[in-house]
């Protein structure tokens, strides 16, 4: 009984530690696929510093918690984006960004694939045709909320 | 001693697979490199990743509402891809806008040039190793398109112009602002220079690589700053000029050898001749009308609507656009051509007198540069490959349509 109500302790404290310190350092995948490429390079830049809220890109998937998936997935590209996503390790965020990777956007043709969360587990949708790099911001800080809220996403509980 | 015997390593070549999804690659370009020791052998480009079918979707789109397609063809120059497309439909109607409009698109167009050759600047020295001129060039993007959003409200998918005219009008106090940065501009282009032109890396990476000779770059189709950079006298301002561009005055910039480097200085000196070309624009800017009469539009005005839309029809606002029978467009077929900053950029349309149009090829430079890949890496080094790649400045979005 003892045991068991240790284990419950470090847990809970453990959790809010771990939470904060993935929250603070995500790191997304420079994964450009369309506009919202540039719109999301816009808010890595100069003017619109995403440094700031910890998010630094980076180009292998080996090293990144987060993909950004900016602009239109088709259906040449969607295996390529799931094995990336694979290739991430653990834990992992998807933030669709822009119409296209939400739901197909204004591109309703035989090759583009309707929405990004058919084949990936989406946790953030950042809407707009291409949505502005504050938008993305936005939707960053929202994925941050999200990731201090959840439980036991760790070691051997998870 | 007897002689030192070399082994040949190995009588296979190396294949190495680049891309789709690559940081240098400008989008989800996929090569094939066949390589012996170091060298590149062969490359196939694989392109067709981005491919979301704009072509076919927009005959199913009205004249007016399948230019929205267009913003997202070269989505780092949409406001040219626009005009591009305006152009086209403009001449297959015989309609011209007024003074007015076409000075505003010529300012549009060369603001759009400038932000276009700021993220090409931005991208290639970044590929190359220089993070500064990255930071650099998108501090003044930025403010290109703030004014984007001032005159029209959007960022980067504009789709300002119209068939006929532009949307809106741009304010005094706008244009004086535009006009004041363009000075601010030409310091910072200066400063660019600084940090790149006699840079010894920079030269070394840049110097030699890439190198077409004038003969080949033209039998190859290519255009825009890339044929100049050969020594080829051709820009679609000056041999076949649109809006406003025959009443101002401005250079065309040539190179010599063709390499990365040359390609590289006629692209600064064209930022440099598009600041020239907005200060005159805003100075001979003449007032009146900003969308001529005769323009078919989504949100035209209710007595000009009147001439679209069917007597007998329930719903008046609903244009007679989608009214097969009727000739709105004039049949024929049309081709025209706008220099983005990419190259010529050429709309191809058909129309069957509908209000859709029955074909629209796009004559994409980004497209024809990529044919030119295969032939520029011949001999070079890995490294070199990814500056040729920066250099011919690929939009996927366009290659593949």
């Amino acid at each position: 009984m003892l045991h068991f109500i240790d284990k419950n302790i470090i847990v809970t404290t453990l959790d809010k530690i771990v939470n904060w310190g993935r929250s603070n350092s995500l790191w997304p995948l420079t994964f450009g696929l369309a506009c919202c490429a540039i719109e999301m390079m816009a808010a890595g830049a100069s003017h619109l510093d995403f440094d700031r809220f910890g998010v630094l890109f980076r180009a292998s998937p080996r090293q990144a918690d987060l993909i950004i998936v900016a602009g239109t997935v088709t259906y040449k590209m969607a295996p390529i984006l799931k094995r990336i996503y694979e290739q991430m390790g653990e834990p992992k965020y998807v933030i669709a960004m822009g119409s296209c990777a939400c739901t197909g956007g204004v591109f309703n043709t035989y090759s583009t694939v309707q929405g990004v969360d058919q084949f990936l587990p989406v946790d953030v949708y950042v809407p707009g045709c291409p949505p502005r790099p504050e938008a993305l911001m936005y939707g960053v800080l929202k994925l941050k909320e999200k990731i201090i809220k959840e439980q036991k996403r760790w070691g051997s509980w998870r | 001693m007897g002689k030192l015997e070399i082994e040949k390593l190995s009588d296979s070549n190396f294949i190495l697979q680049m891309g789709p999804h690559h940081p240098a690659t400008h989008g989800v370009l996929r090569l094939f490199c066949e390589f012996e020791g170091e060298r590149v052998i062969k490359i196939t480009p694989d392109i067709g990743y981005l491919h979301r079918g704009i072509e076919k979707l927009s005959e199913t789109k009205t004249y007016p509402v399948a230019m929205t397609l267009t913003d997202r063809l070269d989505y780092i120059s949409s406001m040219i891809n626009n005009i591009g497309y305006c152009l086209a439909v403009e001449r297959l109607l015989n309609i011209e806008p007024p003074p007015r409009a076409k000075f505003i698109r010529t300012v549009v167009s060369e603001l759009t040039r400038l932000s276009s050759h700021l993220l090409w600047l931005a991208t290639h020295a970044l590929d190359i190793g220089a993070m500064t001129v990255f930071l650099y060039a998108f501090r003044e993007r930025e403010q290109i398109l703030q004014f984007f959003e001032k005159i029209c409200g959007a960022r980067l998918t504009v789709s300002y112009p119209r068939i006929g005219g532009v949307r809106f009008d741009i304010n005094s106090f706008v244009l004086d602002e535009i006009y004041k940065f363009m000075d601010t501009m030409l310091n910072r282009i200066d400063e660019y220079e600084t940090l790149l032109t006699e840079n010894r890396i920079w030269i070394a990476r840049t110097k030699n690589i890439g190198v077409i000779s004038a003969a080949e770059a033209v039998s190859l189709g290519l255009t825009g700053p890339a044929l100049r950079a050969s020594g080829v006298y051709y820009d679609v301002r000056k041999h076949m000029p649109y809006d406003a561009y025959n009443e101002v005055e401005f250079e065309v910039p040539l190179g010599e050898n063709g390499d990365t480097y040359d390609r590289y200085l006629c692209r600064i000196r064209e930022m440099r001749q598009s600041v020239f070309i907005v200060k005159q624009c805003i100075e001979k800017m003449p007032k009146g009308e900003i969308i001529t009469d005769k323009a078919i539009d989504i949100d035209i005005s209710p007595e000009r609507k009147r001439l679209f839309v069917a007597e007998d029809s329930l719903w008046s606002g609903f244009i007679a656009f989608l009214d097969e029978k009727r000739e709105l467009i004039p049949k024929g077929e049309i081709y025209s051509a706008v220099e983005a900053p990419k190259g010529e950029l050429g709309f191809y349309i058909v129309s069957d007198g509908g209000g859709k149009p029955y074909r629209m090829r796009i004559r994409a430079p980004s497209f024809i540069h990529i044919s030119a890949i295969p032939k520029l890496c011949e001999g070079h080094f890995l490294a070199d490959v990814i500056a040729i790649i920066g250099t011919l400045d690929i939009v996927m979005g366009e290659a593949d349509r």
